[in-house]
Parts: structure tokens; C-alpha cells; sequence
């Protein structure tokens, strides 16, 4: 589905991401974990195109997308679920819906819509509410629901369990598996190292903009240097 | 009494004049969070196209107002391209932004300048011909209706524009948060364009109705609409388009009201600023402004 070849970002002199390489598979969920500043997000936002990428070259279903404007991949199926619950605030929760949309012909629009409020009753309950106005689980709800009315064929999840009580990020790793098991291709990016490789098939670990380990995420879950370093002690 | 009452009559027409300039002003302010200076020229050359379309062309008002309310907006497509375009990703957007359009705002003076001379001119006798309707002592033109009329079908078909259609909602996206509105596959630029072109439409479409009501528009008749447009603007809230319509008629109406109470027209810019100044301590964000939240 997304094969990514020497993938560099940088933002004037200075290069966040350097040099990487991956796939993702159709159909499975893959992982990029790492810490803080270690170039995740800058990753996403260039395979978005809101991010400079300097050189590589970035496969769409074997198309180069690299030289794309962000309208263009938005409407390929490439979509984007920012960091931080990145709602429109000031818009209702309706009208969030409907942008995420933006991309789509206007008849299927409304099909789509009830799935979502049937599948996430609280965006029906809500509905005319300014989104600013939801909790911050339920924005992130909100966030996924508008990236899923683009119908993407990839999504890319920026740190959806950012902030989240216990509880919620519960939920969060639940609509992922839920989404996997219906066959889209996720690539999410995760601090949250054990739940992401919890729901992924294949994982890379990322730091200062290089890809350091990759593997089977079954594999990286028992490898003792990830343990060590994201998965604290006593897995 | 019946002269308060007839003062009141003319606030709302003159106040609906004020409250299309603003609306466009502020549509730009709320999209880009950048003053277009340029807009008073805008406003100065829709009215003075619309002139020539009727002087010259020989066209009927009806006719002329459309045509010269289109070309006004393509004068907004102009000045995105030249003067807000090619500084959108500098640093330092807001700030040369704003000094562009004061350069093309003197370019279009001085187009106008060039082409209708520094004098006073009027739409031709028959233009329109009003008929004057008086009750309850006071005097009220078909043509002041009629500009009342147009003007409040423009805003009320701006903001249900903005409000219902999906072009008018990804508008408002982009304008509360632009990198948002890309990752949503909004075509930003586009929209920014179309963005000027509704707000300059506005403009022409209010400097059209300004030379119908005053009867007199000169290269320079941006110059004394531009400081209350901005006015208005501050006055309802940047940004905020029912703010822009509220604030035109209230300033309409204290400029008028202060000629009636004061007996000349000496103090009605003064206590029309200072009504402006007073509303300001007592809301600063304006009548109807929110507080913007930022990200930190």
C-alpha cells in the first residue's frame, strides 16, 4: 500500500527525519514508535505533504505521490488524523463530520454520516455542539470519525491516546483493532510503544529522524533493547 | 421628534452601507488574519466602474450594478495574487502583507484618478428615479429602500452562504485553522482566492450604493469610508460578519443621531470614534468578537 524510500524532512537546516525507509502493508497496521522529537510526526506530515520533504520518494499503490499537493493525496485515500485532537473548534461536530468529507461526492456523504453517528452515538448526541465544547476523548473520537468520512484507503493516526485517561486510550487501541480487523491499512505513530505494537503487525523504532529497529511487532515486543528502552520493566 | 425619527430612517440606510463595506473587510480579517487595506480602493473603483458602465456604456443601473459588482471581484482576485500570494509563507506575512495592499491601494486611486480625473462626478440624472414617499413627517426614498434592500440581501446571502454551503464551511475552516483545512483536502489557496473575490464583490457592490445615495464619488471617496470601515469592524469583533452588519448600523445611527442632537455635523466622526472608543473599554473584543484562542 505506502512503500517509503529515503524519506528526508527538513525544515531548513535542520533535518528531523533522515534517511528512512518502510512499508506498510495493505490491509495491516504498522507502527512507527520513538520518542518525543524523534521525527514521528514530521514523518506523517510529509507523507500528508504539510511537511518539507527534501528527497526520497513516496509510494501510493505503486504511484510516486512525493511531488503531490495535499488536496491531491487527501483525495488518493492517503488521510491524516493530526496530533492533539486537532478538531475544528469553533465548528459543530456535524460540520467537522462533513469537511472530513470535503474530498468526496456530496451524494454518499449522508450514508456516511449516519454510519458514523451509529458507530460513535456520542457524535449524534452532540451533534450541533461546537466540537471545541467535547471532552478531549471525545474530540479524539471525533478526529478519527472525520478522518474515516474521507473513506482513506491509508490512514495515518498521529498519537491518537495523546492525553487520554487510562480508560480512553483503551477505547482509542479498540476502534484501531476494530478498524484493522475491518481491513483498512493503518499507519499509526505511537509513544505509547506496548499498546501500538499490541495492535500492529509490523513496528519501527524511530530516533533523532532514524529508523534504529524495525520488525514483526511480535518480535520487537520481546526484543530486550525495545523492552529496555519503551517498555519498561517487567513485560 | 419627527427629525430624530427621520435621523434614525437615514442611520439605517447609511449604516447599511457601512455594514457591506465591513462585512467584506472583515471576511478577509477573519480568513487571514490580515488587514486589506486595499479594500477602500476596491469600494472607490466598484462605484466608479459602475458610473461608466451607465455614463458610458449606456447601460441601465440594473444592469451595471452586477457587472460592475463581478468586476470588483475579480479586482479581489488580483489582489490576492499580487499582493498577499507571494508573501503567504514569509515570516513577516501579516505585517508585509498589510504594506502591499496599501501599495495596491494607491494603484487603484491612481487608476481611478486616471481614468474618471480628480473631480467630483455623479450617476447620470435618470439613473434612478425615486419616488418619494412621506409619512408620519418623514421622508423616505425609493432609492434609500432599495439600498437598504440590497445591502441586507448581500449580508444575509454571505452569512447564509457561509453558513450552509460547503464552500462557506471550508471558508471558516480554513479561517480558524489553516493547516487543518489542507489536512482535511481543502484546496486552501483556491479558497483564499475566492475568499477575496466575495469580499471584494462586497466592496464594489458598497461603493456602488454610496455613489447612489450620496450622489458624488471621487478617486478619493475610499478616504472616507476606509477609517470607519475599520471602525465597524473593531467595533463587532475582527472577524465576526453579524459583528461587521451590528457595528455599520451603529455607526450609521450615532453619526446621524449626533447631527441631530448637536445641530451641525462638526462633532459626528467624534462622538461616532469616541461611542467606538467607549464599547471598546467595556468590551474589548468587540460586540459580538469572542475571545480567539490560539495555539500556544
Amino acid at each position: 500500500m505506502l512503500e517509503v524510500t529515503d524519506l528526508t524532512v527538513a525544515y531548513g537546516p535542520i533535518e528531523a527525519v533522515r534517511s528512512v525507509s518502510f512499508t506498510v502493508q495493505a490491509g495491516t497496521v504498522a507502527t512507527l514508535i520513538g520518542p518525543n522529537g524523534a521525527g514521528k510526526s514530521s514523518t506523517l506530515n510529509a507523507l500528508s505533504g504539510v511537511a518539507p520533504q527534501r528527497c526520497g520518494r513516496i509510494l501510493l499503490e505503486g504511484q510516486d505521490i512525493s511531488r503531490w499537493s495535499v488536496h491531491r493525496r487527501v483525495a488518493a485515500g492517503l488521510v491524516q488524523v493530526p496530533e492533539g485532537r486537532l478538531v475544528l473548534a469553533g465548528m459543530s461536530v456535524r460540520e467537522n463530520l462533513e469537511l472530513g468529507a470535503y474530498r468526496r461526492p456530496r451524494t454518499e456523504v449522508a450514508a456516511d454520516l449516519e454510519r458514523m453517528e451509529v458507530r460513535f452515538p456520542i457524535l449524534r448526541e452532540r451533534r450541533n455542539a461546537a466540537a471545541g465544547t467535547l471532552s478531549g476523548g471525545e474530540q479524539q473520537m471525533l478526529a478519527i470519525a472525520r478522518g474515516l468520512m474521507a473513506r482513506p484507503k491509508l490512514l495515518l493516526l498521529d498519537e491518537p491516546s495523546l492525553g487520554l485517561a487510562p480508560l480512553l486510550v483503551r477505547t482509542v487501541f479498540e476502534i484501531v483493532t476494530e478498524l484493522r480487523n475491518s481491513g483498512l491499512t493503518i499507519l499509526l505513530v505511537e509513544q505509547n510503544a506496548r499498546q501500538a505494537l499490541n495492535v500492529s503487525s509490523f513496528g519501527y523504532v524511530i530516533e533523532n529522524g532514524k529508523i534504529v529497529i524495525e520488525g514483526p511487532a511480535d518480535k520487537l515486543r520481546s526484543d530486550p533493547a525495545i523492552i529496555r528502552t519503551y517498555l519498561g520493566q517487567g513485560v | 421628534m419627527n427629525l430624530f425619527l427621520q435621523q434614525l430612517v437615514n442611520g439605517l440606510f447609511i449604516g447599511s452601507v457601512y455594514g457591506l463595506f465591513a462585512v467584506g473587510y472583515t471576511l478577509v480579517f477573519g480568513v487571514l488574519d490580515i488587514l486589506n487595506l486595499a479594500h477602500p480602493a476596491v469600494f472607490t473603483l466598484g462605484g466608479l466602474t459602475a458610473l461608466w458602465l451607465v455614463e458610458t456604456a449606456g447601460l441601465t443601473i440594473f444592469q451595471a450594478f452586477p457587472i460592475a459588482v463581478l468586476i470588483a471581484g475579480l479586482l479581489g482576485l488580483l489582489l490576492d495574487r499580487v499582493a498577499f500570494a507571494p508573501l503567504r509563507h514569509r515570516a513577516d506575512t501579516y505585517f508585509s502583507g498589510l504594506i502591499s495592499s496599501i501599495a495596491m491601494a494607491i494603484m487603484f486611486e491612481s487608476v481611478a484618478l486616471g481614468v474618471f480625473g480628480a473631480h467630483t462626478v455623479r450617476f447620470p440624472a435618470n439613473t434612478v428615479t425615486p419616488t418619494i414617499w412621506r409619512f408620519a413627517g418623514i421622508t423616505v426614498t425609493s432609492l434609500q429602500v432599495e439600498i437598504v434592500l440590497v445591502a441586507f440581501l448581500l449580508m444575509v446571502g454571505l452569512t447564509q452562504f457561509l453558513k450552509h454551503s460547503r464552500t462557506g464551511k471550508a471558508i471558516r475552516a480554513v479561517a480558524e485553522n489553516e493547516r487543518m483545512a489542507r489536512l482535511l483536502g481543502i484546496h486552501v489557496d483556491r479558497i483564499i482566492a475566492f475568499t477575496f473575490f466575495i469580499s471584494s464583490a462586497l466592496g464594489g457592490a458598497a461603493g456602488i450604493l454610496f455613489g447612489l445615495y450620496f450622489d458624488a464619488m471621487s478617486p478619493d471617496m475610499g478616504r472616507s469610508i476606509e477609517l470607519k470601515g475599520l471602525a465597524v469592524i473593531v467595533l463587532g469583533g475582527m472577524g465576526s460578519i453579524p459583528g461587521a452588519i451590528a457595528g455599520g448600523l451603529a455607526f450609521g445611527l450615532s453619526e446621524v443621531l449626533t447631527v441631530a442632537i448637536t445641530g451641525t455635523s462638526n462633532l459626528r466622526d467624534a462622538v461616532a470614534f469616541a461611542v467606538l472608543f467607549a464599547i471598546l473599554l467595556l468590551r474589548p473584543s468587540g460586540i459580538l468578537g469572542r475571545s480567539r484562542m490560539r495555539e500556544a
